[in-house]
């Protein structure tokens, strides 16, 4: 796409001010290529090192040199046994609520939207929790209970889409508020089923309500990484569209995006994606509105970077936060999802407050 | 007036609504490539539900619009994009992107999804925060500048397109004398030197007058009255359309056709 210079249709005419032009003087105002690149590498650093601090710490100490040289010695058997595949499901489950929070932030045009908060991640842990009492003796639970969770994700988002629209639109106001309310309805229907099946689900109830990285297999890590990663792809190559939905649904149609497509595109991988986490890990809230939220205060608000550096960050967080979930009161585990929401709630006031003096201002 | 140049935009026969609502009836125009039509009227006389129908965002229940020769709904969405330029009146961003950003938004149509800004995008953005006077707001968040500005940042980003035909809904509303003159001014300048054609809903008679070629007077949807401004603002159809006596003089300092109120105003 090389034209010349400002051409223009009458071909004669110049642009003032394009003589004088230094690109210099725009320096810090967008995003570039080097900006981002430069950006994302040193967020990934940073999410190796936390990764390594994790996989040293925990309830015993273990010399990653030793685990990795050793094959017999005890520390090769909990960096490979626990350690690692335990720090994997943090990054990437961190990642996506990361990413999906990004996502869904820009189709309601409002910081505040989640997973969580949009009440599909209820929607996919009653999902499982159904699959989970119901299927408990089949083989093939491990199977039905994630898609279960799925499923469940997907109808909950659809549901929840279709109470919004007023008059063939959506009102992102409406959506949030809708999703709030599932979200309440999820937490009540799930307590329902606690309360009425037998004590040997218990601990399995509380765990999908509080979100916890206890003893992942590989085979779930690498499910929910082949998820993520496709739907990484999906969200990132919709960046762009992202950014112009901010102007709002007739403005990004006027610069040329196909607004119902973006939007049910966005709607799906989302679901996807939360109802694949939370399959493994449970209801993990609040990393999906914490991370891409200082991101955009730190690097600004184009989806091209929001989007990557929020996986770089919610990875690094996630991982960060299960790390404490396992050394505060070692040998004793908090749920993540405890200590996540522990950060994440004051969190949530502070931008409500921050977006009522702004909206006060304007 | 110039009435040689090709059509950029027909409109013909519109009939639209809402629901039950008939919001527009029979309405026509004939918008030449760097002619500028004002759509002027009465509060919900539907100005705006035109530009709507024109930009592409509401389908009309009958009529033709064509642009540029073709039928409006024969174009994707990314082409229409490089022709077509909408400026609502309502110019609200979610999130905290620079003035520079949102200009360059403007660029999106003609970018590929992975390209990032060209060195020509964003002399194409200098040049359209220049001719709206912005440069020197280009790093500010667009959050923390006034509504006026904010106004001519959405235009700059509407001229940033490139456009072939620019829809402007109430472009001047809040802003001051002096910006207005400096926005059609501008806009002019794109008329002649780069065929612009513009459509602009207008309260204002007086910028009608002065600015445009052409003039569509429309009331409950229908209009009124279509010509140049001083066949369609007279005192006549300005009093049918509006219900309250109006003056039509001209302003003895550029020619132009000049309304004044000319209702009595004393104490019972």
């Amino acid at each position: 796409m090389s034209e010349p210079a400002v051409a223009s249709r009458s071909g004669a005419e110049r642009e003032p001010g394009v003589a004088s032009f230094d690109a210099g003087q725009f320096a810090g105002a967008h995003l570039t290529r080097a900006r981002m690149a430069a950006t994302l590498a040193v967020l990934g650093m940073a999410v190796i090192v936390v990764a390594v601090v994790a996989a040293s710490f925990g309830g015993v100490h273990i010399s990653l040199a030793r685990a990795l040289t050793d094959p017999l010695s005890a520390d090769h058997a909990i960096f490979f046994g626990a350690r690692l595949p335990r720090i994997l499901m943090g990054a990437i489950v961190g990642a996506v609520l990361a990413a999906v929070g990004a996502a869904l932030q820009a189709l309601v045009r409002n910081p505040l939207a989640e997973g969580g908060i949009l009440g599909i991640s209820g929607g996919g842990a009653f999902g499982a929790i159904v699959a989970l009492v119901l299927c408990s003796q089949s083989s093939g639970a491990a199977t039905i209970v994630p898609l279960s969770a799925f499923a469940a994700a997907l109808i909950s988002t659809i549901v929840v889409y279709r109470l919004a629209q007023v008059a063939g639109r959506i009102e992102p106001f409406t959506l949030l508020l809708v999703g709030v309310i599932f979200n309440a309805f999820w937490g009540a229907a799930i307590m329902l089923v606690n309360s009425i099946v037998n004590f040997y689900f218990m601990h399995s109830i509380i765990f999908w309500l509080m979100g916890s990285f206890e003893a992942p297999t590989y085979r779930e890590v690498a499910m929910v990484s082949v998820l993520g990663f496709v739907g990484f792809a999906v969200l990132i190559v919709h960046a762009r569209d992202m950014n112009l939905l901010s102007l709002g649904d007739d403005e990004a149609a006027d610069l040329g995006v196909e607004v119902d497509r973006v939007r049910r595109t966005i709607f799906v991988a989302t679901s996807v994606m939360i109802g694949a986490v939370v399959s493994v890990s449970g209801i993990i809230s609040f990393v999906g509105l914490i991370v891409p939220h200082i991101i955009r205060l730190a690097l600004g608000a184009d989806h091209r970077l929001l989007l990557p550096a929020s996986i770089l960050g919610g990875a690094g967080f996630t991982v960060a936060a299960d790390l404490a979930a396992r050394v505060a009161i070692a040998p004793t585990e908090l749920p993540v999802g405890a200590i996540t929401a522990l950060c994440g709630a004051p969190f949530f006031v502070y931008v409500l407050r921050r977006e009522g003096r702004k909206s006060l201002a304007s | 007036m110039n009435r040689t140049e090709p059509v950029a935009l027909r409109v013909t026969n519109l009939t639209a609504g809402y629901g039950e609502n008939i919001v527009l009836r029979d309405v026509g125009f004939e918008l030449r490539a760097g002619e500028l039509l004002a759509v002027v009227g009465p509060n919900g006389a539907g100005k705006s539900t035109l530009l709507r129908i024109v930009s592409g965002a509401l389908t009309p229940r009958e009529g033709e619009i064509e642009l540029e020769g073709r039928p409006l709904a024969a174009y994707d969405r990314r082409t229409l994009a490089r022709k077509l330029a909408t400026v609502a009146q309502d110019n609200s961003v979610a999130f905290t992107f620079s003035v520079l950003e949102v200009v360059l938004m403007g660029r999106a149509p003609h970018l590929g999804s992975f390209h990032f800004e060209s060195e020509h995008d964003l002399a194409v953005a200098h040049a359209a925060l220049t001719r709206l006077g912005l440069v020197k707001l280009a790093q500010r968040p667009i959050q923390e500048i006034s509504g006026g500005e904010r106004k001519r940042v959405f235009l700059a980003r509407a001229l940033a397109q490139e456009p072939h035909v620019a829809l402007l809904d109430e472009p001047t509303a809040f802003l001051d004398l002096r910006h207005v003159a400096e926005i059609f001014t501008r806009f002019r300048e794109l008329c002649a030197s780069r065929q612009l054609a513009v459509v602009a809903t207008l309260h204002d008679l007086n910028a009608a007058a002065l600015y445009a070629d052409r003039v569509l007077l429309l009331k409950d949807g229908e209009a009124v009255a279509y010509g140049t401004p001083e066949e369609v603002l007279t005192a006549d159809n300005l009093l049918k359309v509006y219900e309250t006596p109006v003056y039509v003089g001209k302003n003895p300092a550029n020619g132009a056709i000049a309304v004044l109120p000319a209702g009595v105003w004393r104490l019972q």
